[in-house]
């Protein structure tokens, strides 16, 4: 046990000083450029995978390979996500004591519009993602907010993106200074590496996609918020995308930050952008 | 005679060492305090490992448990796994740019 703790101590040392020696060779900052960024983003994902179909990118590891794809269509026959689709669907409808429903406080009704989360809030000068927006419509009528993580928020965003589905991510970054700040932290956190295991969200998701850690099929970063909520099978439950940064952190032993923290909301602000045009699979299931 | 000059001679070395000295609580508090202030600042940069917290937790519980020589190597492990994160942290503020997508 002291031997195995002195290994990955020294591993993760060694790794932090590649790290900082690899830091001397990066030049000064560009401008924050979010439509160079989507560009050069999707170009990457779509020469790395040229035999994946554009939107089959939404759909996670099942995208990676023809085997993986049967795998996703056979789940779909009986999907593991369907009980909190269900529960999603009824906890939406049912009046809050107050008389109000959820559909009071979205567009549309709150029918069809995943494809436009998270959005920056021009008020508030910070992103808001569905989840935020969905207690806050709860505390704005008198009702406790739900933990951001599982159970009646995944239900609920579960429901909000069966309804979107198909719907091409259409995420707006305005003009506004403080918009493309939170764009550029939200890179800046996917890229930047964490953890004893000095893993950052790139680790895994653009170095490795396709290849597999232990028993399970890395996503590629493209499109990977577009089916969320997911079940998991490794949680046995459904999970929200608070609950895929959180356990995402852990994995790479960094304690995990609030959910719905300024850094994790930026991050979906980033990720969703650059899954711009393609269609909304949520909810998913994932091994 | 050879026999017990040797003899002598080897107490004479033995009596002259400083005695081995068990660690103290006082030893132990400040092996303590150095490492939480390391891993308290690793919090405030928002880059904390899990590995820190929890080698924290095992100082304290051998030094709760009177275990001095094992709450200070834990204490001391827990001080170089933050500083780690903090050497992280601080260099990840240009590195990350290395890794990313252009």
């Amino acid at each position: 046990m002291k031997a195995r703790s002195a290994i990955l101590f020294g591993s993760a040392l060694a790794a932090l000083v590649v790290g900082a020696l690899a830091s001397t060779h990066v030049t000064a900052a560009d401008k924050v450029d979010p439509a160079a960024d989507i560009k050069a983003f999707q170009n990457f994902f779509f020469q790395k995978f040229p035999n994946v179909k554009h939107e089959d990118f939404a759909n996670g590891p099942y995208s990676m390979n023809e085997d993986m794809k049967r795998q996703w269509q056979e789940k779909e026959e009986f999907p593991p996500y369907e009980f909190a689709l269900d529960a999603g669907k009824e906890m939406f409808a049912t009046p809050f004591k107050n008389g109000k429903t959820y559909a009071d406080c979205f567009p549309d009704g709150g029918i069809g519009i995943r494809q436009n989360y998270p959005y920056f809030d021009e008020k508030e000068g910070k992103v808001v993602t569905l989840e935020l927006a969905l207690n806050r419509c709860r505390e704005a009528n008198g009702e406790a907010p739900y933990s951001y993580v599982k159970d009646e928020m995944a239900s609920l965003t579960a429901y909000m993106a069966y309804t979107s589905r198909g719907k091409l991510m259409d995420i707006k970054i305005p003009d506004d200074p403080r918009a493309l700040a939170a764009f550029e932290n939200g890179k800046r956190y996917f890229y930047t590496r964490r953890g004893q295991m000095n893993f950052s969200c790139a680790s895994c998701h653009v170095q490795s996609p396709g290849e597999r850690i232990r028993a399970e099929v890395l996503a590629p970063a493209l499109g990977i918020l577009n089916a969320m909520p997911i079940y998991r099978s490794e949680w046995s439950s459904m999970g929200t995308t608070s609950r895929r940064f959180v356990t995402c952190n852990s994995q790479t032993r960094a304690v995990p930050l609030e959910p719905q923290s300024d850094e994790y909301r930026d991050v979906e602000y980033f990720l969703s952008y650059v899954a711009n045009g393609l269609p909304i699979s949520g909810p998913g299931a994932r091994p | 005679m050879k026999r017990s000059l040797s003899l002598a001679l080897l107490l004479a070395v033995i009596f002259a060492l400083p005695p081995a000295r068990a660690a103290t609580e006082a030893d132990y508090k400040a092996a303590y305090a150095a490492a939480e202030a390391a891993s308290k600042e690793a919090t405030g940069l928002r880059n904390q490992w899990t590995t820190t917290v929890a080698t924290l937790a095992a100082a304290k519980k051998a030094a709760d448990g009177g275990d001095f020589d094992r709450a200070i190597a834990a204490a001391k492990e827990a001080e170089a796994l933050a500083k780690a994160s903090i050497f992280q942290a601080t260099s990840e503020k240009e590195a990350w740019k290395t890794m990313e997508i252009r």
